[in-house]
């Protein structure tokens, strides 16, 4: 488990337990309290989210109480088949433009990653503060000519320009994670391998990806994560309603309220949150650790 | 160590150290550049590349169908006097400086309640963050609008107490509130953040300090806080460059206009309309980025200057 390790120190040093036992009891409830009333808090909207997913269109201005008196489905079946597509359509773009995405950051940014982290050349601290820079860059600055590319090469209403960016290392924050991942691991292993006659191709995909697997599964999440939550790309790129991914789709309820059929809304609501959740309840650890070795979000 | 540290460290390296480690040899150059590859080309064609070609559309009016046609200096002078552009900007400033910091007192105070070895961290610790998780995606916009709506769950909570809230998403001087509110409810991320940053201060330090009598308050203004000042500074600075760029919400919240009244008009949302509404002027939207980048830089350097009065590095 040295690969785990290597990044655990941030993380996992051990918990302080600074004066345990003496802090009176009552202060310790109180604390609690505190926080479990912030915690509701904070999940009330969720909850009200899906409660209200749950009852019938009627009530749900209502009867703002998250109890309530009956539970139905009918707004996930009237809401799957609202739009011109099933909303099953938008669920599978969101997954195809999410698996995409996720193969091309883990392919493309493990081989900048392993270059920067591994590999002596000219330019390398030039380029690696580019490459931290490209961080910080507001998008907004390339949106422009990249959208005209996009449209020149016929790639509007595909998801080819959500998709064809992560291949070539765009998310430089990926870039960095994995940077610091492979840093962190022992020297000693490199060496060995050198000594054995090992080509750098072969430390790459025979070594280093196996030994950084925490950091592939914490970029795997988050892209996940924020190509299934992403809106801007989808909305300036997709037009024709069977490529709208999930987001745009819900965007059709916004657009369509004058209906006012707020039940199917907040349904497929739920339904785009759900991947989103399972996510997190699978990755959690990993994204925890991530964002505390990067520091960003 | 973060980004912004590692691009500090970088400098100061550079400086400290005048000599040059050996040059490497041509094969290793080939190798690197071959590895490297991927990103080299990102890099030219999607990110320098249209970063020069949005310098140059910036001079000129372009609407995509016709070719760009030379503006020289009218989209500044057209910036200059465009009030809405100036009122979008000046909401947009407002949204930062107010929820950037407010998101981080509250992330800072909850993690350091959390730092005390307490029952049940890491169930708060994945209570507060999952709202960060999904507080950028449409359907969180979604809920926000209604919650806050005439109708809404805070209004309905406010009926309680015999108050009738008004309308808060229609109302142009509460609109951008619960744009702010909603970026403060994901305080959980930069709160991991200083949880780890927490972890990373010796316990020793206490320990001396406790020893010659320092009490609570003490060892958090001489011990906690100058230690983690550059964290909180690193995750200000990103914060707020992030912050400058924020869209879906307010383009959900207000349905793509930025209303009421353009009182959630962010900058970016109105050079979203520019750019891809009609009348489309792809080229004034380009100066628009490039004015935004320039303002960004302009709030990382001062936050950069002002750093220096209360950041601390240990080294």
């Amino acid at each position: 488990m040295t690969a785990l390790d290597a990044e655990t120190p941030i993380v996992l040093a051990p918990r302080r337990r600074r004066r345990r036992g003496r802090r009176p009891i009552w202060q310790s409830i109180l604390r609690h309290a505190a926080l479990l009333a912030l915690c509701v808090i904070m999940l009330y909207p969720l909850i009200w989210l899906v409660v209200s997913s749950l009852k019938p269109n009627a009530d749900i201005f209502r009867d703002l109480s998250i109890f309530p008196s009956h539970l139905t489905l009918e707004n996930y079946m009237k809401g799957w088949t609202a739009q011109e597509f099933p909303f099953g359509q938008f669920l599978l773009n969101s997954a195809v433009v999410a698996v995409g995405a996720i193969i091309g950051n883990l392919v493309s940014c493990s081989l900048a990653a392993y270059a920067f982290a591994r590999l002596r050349f000219r330019g390398r601290s030039l380029f690696f503060a580019i490459m931290l820079g490209t961080i910080m860059l507001p998008f907004q600055v390339v949106l422009v000519p990249q959208f005209v590319i996009f449209k020149d090469l016929g790639w509007l209403n595909t998801f080819l320009p959500l998709i064809v960016p992560k291949f070539l290392a765009t998310d430089a924050f990926f870039v960095f994670l994995m940077v610091q991942f492979i840093r962190a691991l022992p020297d000693e292993i490199f060496e060995a391998a050198r000594i054995d006659g090992a080509g750098h191709l072969r430390i790459y995909a025979g070594i280093t990806l196996p030994l950084m697997t925490p950091a592939l599964a914490t970029t795997a999440i988050f892209t996940f994560i924020w190509t299934w939550a992403d809106f801007f790309g989808p909305l300036i790129y997709l037009r024709s309603p069977n490529e709208f991914t999930a987001s745009i789709a819900l965007k059709g309820f916004v657009d369509a309220q004058s209906s006012s059929d707020y039940g199917s809304m907040f349904a497929m609501s739920v339904v785009s949150l759900v991947p989103l959740f399972i996510a997190f309840l699978i990755g959690q650890r990993y994204l925890v650790r991530g964002i505390a070795t990067t520091g960003i979000k | 160590m973060s980004s912004l540290g590692e691009l500090r460290s970088l400098t100061v390296s550079r400086r400290r150290s005048g000599a040059r480690s050996p040059k490497p040899r041509a094969r290793d150059n080939i190798t690197g550049y071959l590895f490297l590859a991927p990103w080299l080309i990102g890099l030219v064609v999607f990110t320098i590349g249209p970063m020069v070609a949005s310098l140059v559309l910036s001079f000129t009016h372009y609407d995509l169908l016709t070719p760009p046609r030379w503006a020289g200096f009218g989209n500044i002078v057209r910036m200059a006097q465009d009030e809405r552009l100036w009122h979008s900007f000046g909401i947009t400033v407002l949204y930062v400086v107010v929820s950037v910091p407010l998101q981080l007192i509250l992330a800072l105070a909850l993690a350091l309640v959390l730092d005390r070895g307490m029952r049940g961290l890491s169930f708060y610790r994945s209570v507060f963050y999952l709202p960060s998780l999904m507080g950028g995606s449409v359907a969180i916009a979604i809920l926000w609008r209604q919650v806050f709506g005439k109708d809404g769950l805070v209004n309905g909570f406010l009926a309680v107490f015999g108050i009738d809230g008004p309308g808060w998403i229609s109302h142009p001087d509460f609109a951008l509130w619960t744009l702010v509110l909603l970026h403060v409810w994901t305080f959980g991320s930069p709160m991991v953040i200083f949880l780890a940053g927490l972890r990373q201060i010796p316990e020793m330090y206490h320990e001396a300090a406790a020893v010659d009598g320092a009490g609570k308050v003490r060892r958090f203004f001489s011990i906690t806080f100058p230690l983690l000042t550059p964290i909180i500074f690193f995750n200000l600075v990103l914060q707020m460059i992030f912050a400058f760029q924020s869209f879906t919400q307010a383009y959900i919240v207000s349905g793509g206009t930025g209303g009421p009244s353009d009182s959630t008009l962010f900058y970016t949302l109105y050079l979203y309309q520019n750019a891809f509404t009609a009348p489309i002027d792809m080229g004034y939207a380009s100066t628009m980025a490039w004015f935004l980048l320039l303002v960004i830089a302009g709030f990382t350097g001062i936050n950069f200057w002002l750093s220096r009065y209360w950041v601390f590095y240990d080294d």
